[in-house]
């Protein structure tokens, strides 16, 4: 193994590590939820172990309602790539940010865009209801999907993404509820295995809507 | 002549004392649903050493001075500061991914095209208010507007 191809192997495992999003969602008496199945590497020490678990084992794999009250499953969406961002519509900073700088790059896209679904998962399904998910979505984009569930449908998809998030307990939220992350989309690849991870903040709209598109030609010159 | 350096002084001595902080480029995102917390964004910038130690505003029962911490495992939390230090000379910046003042109980949706008043309080500047244009939901930086 050359030095070259270890660095990039240790950025691609990093950038899966990266891609781990966390929601601090305060309620109530609640307990931490969804303690880790995506083992945190200790800061240098990424292990092979960490990297079997990483990217390949991504998948687009769910049970969820989307936002017009209809039950779905990655079934409904395969054949077409995905664009995946999980959040809540409680939070005020990254979600909006994010959900907007998405809606950029799908205009972006062209006539493209009709190849990629965006998806937005909320990890606050209690109060995330279809209507909520609804009126949220369509402030962002008109393609923009929303999907919630049970508690337990969304868990499900958390895993499947390797998204991890917990729930705590603070005093300090006014209605019982505070809720943060860092906001990473995933790039799902027609048959749901994991493409690629962005962040709003790393490129442009412009740029990453290039890259999306690149993604998408070079698949077809593959097949 | 020496009344007059006297005067002079007296005039010269608290102002150099009194630490002064600007405040520019507040703005604030629109609200898509109601009962949810907003977020507000502005630059500081104080003359000498100063903390902001909090701020208000009469739409909301709370402001909250959040930053969105990452840990080594690349998790990102939102982060609740009970100052926040401003350095002499130094632009503190609050932007969409950094830090935000996180406005809870909001008494009514953020409208865009409207604004209201923001007040920081500054350990030594005391307090600076500012108006805070509430631009779309689509936005993400001041000079983006709303795009
Ligand atoms: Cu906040």
């Amino acid at each position: 193994m050359t030095t070259e191809f270890a660095t990039r192997h240790l950025r691609r495992i990093r950038l899966v590590l990266w891609g781990v999003v966390t929601a601090v969602l305060l309620a109530t008496g609640g307990a931490l939820m969804m303690r880790s199945y995506l083992l945190p590497p200790t800061s240098e020490g990424i292990s092979v172990e960490v990297a079997t678990i990483g990217e390949t084992d991504i998948r687009s794999e769910f049970t969820l309602m989307d936002h017009t009250g209809r039950a779905v499953t990655e079934a409904d969406f395969t054949g077409r790539w995905q664009l995946v961002f999980f959040g809540f519509t409680h939070c005020p900073d990254i979600c909006p940010t994010t959900l907007a700088y998405m809606a950029s790059v799908l205009d972006l896209l062209g006539p493209d865009a009709e190849r990629v679904v965006p998806l937005f998962i909320t990890v606050d399904p209690a109060r995330d209801t279809v209507p909520v998910m609804a009126e949220y979505v369509a402030a962002f984009h008109p393609r923009l999907v929303g999907l919630t569930g049970t508690e337990a449908q969304v868990a499900e998809a958390a895993r499947n993404f390797r998204i991890w998030y917990e729930r705590m307990d603070d005093e300090n939220a006014p209605d019982g509820h505070m809720m943060a992350h860092a906001g990473h989309m995933y790039l799902m690849r027609p048959d749901g295995r994991f493409d690629d991870v962005f962040q709003e903040q790393d490129q442009s709209p412009q740029k990453m809507a290039g890259q999306v598109l690149a993604r998408i030609q070079e698949s077809q010159d593959v097949k | 002549m020496r009344v007059l350096i006297v005067a002079a002084l007296a005039v010269m001595l608290p102002l150099a004392a009194h630490a002064e902080v600007v405040v520019t480029d507040p703005w604030a995102r629109a609200s898509i649903l109601a009962s949810r917390p907003g977020a507000a964004y502005v630059t500081a910038e104080s003359d000498e050493d100063d903390r902001l130690i909090g701020a208000s505003t009469p739409i909301a029962d709370r402001v909250m001075i959040h930053a969105i911490e990452t840990d080594a495992n690349g998790i990102g939390r939102m982060v609740h500061r009970k100052t926040l230090d401003l350095p002499a000379g130094e632009a503190v910046d609050f932007a969409p991914g950094g830090m935000h003042l996180m406005l809870m109980g909001l008494s009514e949706k953020l409208v865009e095209g409207t604004t209201f008043p923001l007040t920081l309080h500054f350990e030594a500047a005391g307090e600076v208010t500012v108006n805070v244009p509430v631009l779309g939901v689509a936005a993400s930086r001041l000079d983006e507007g709303s795009k």
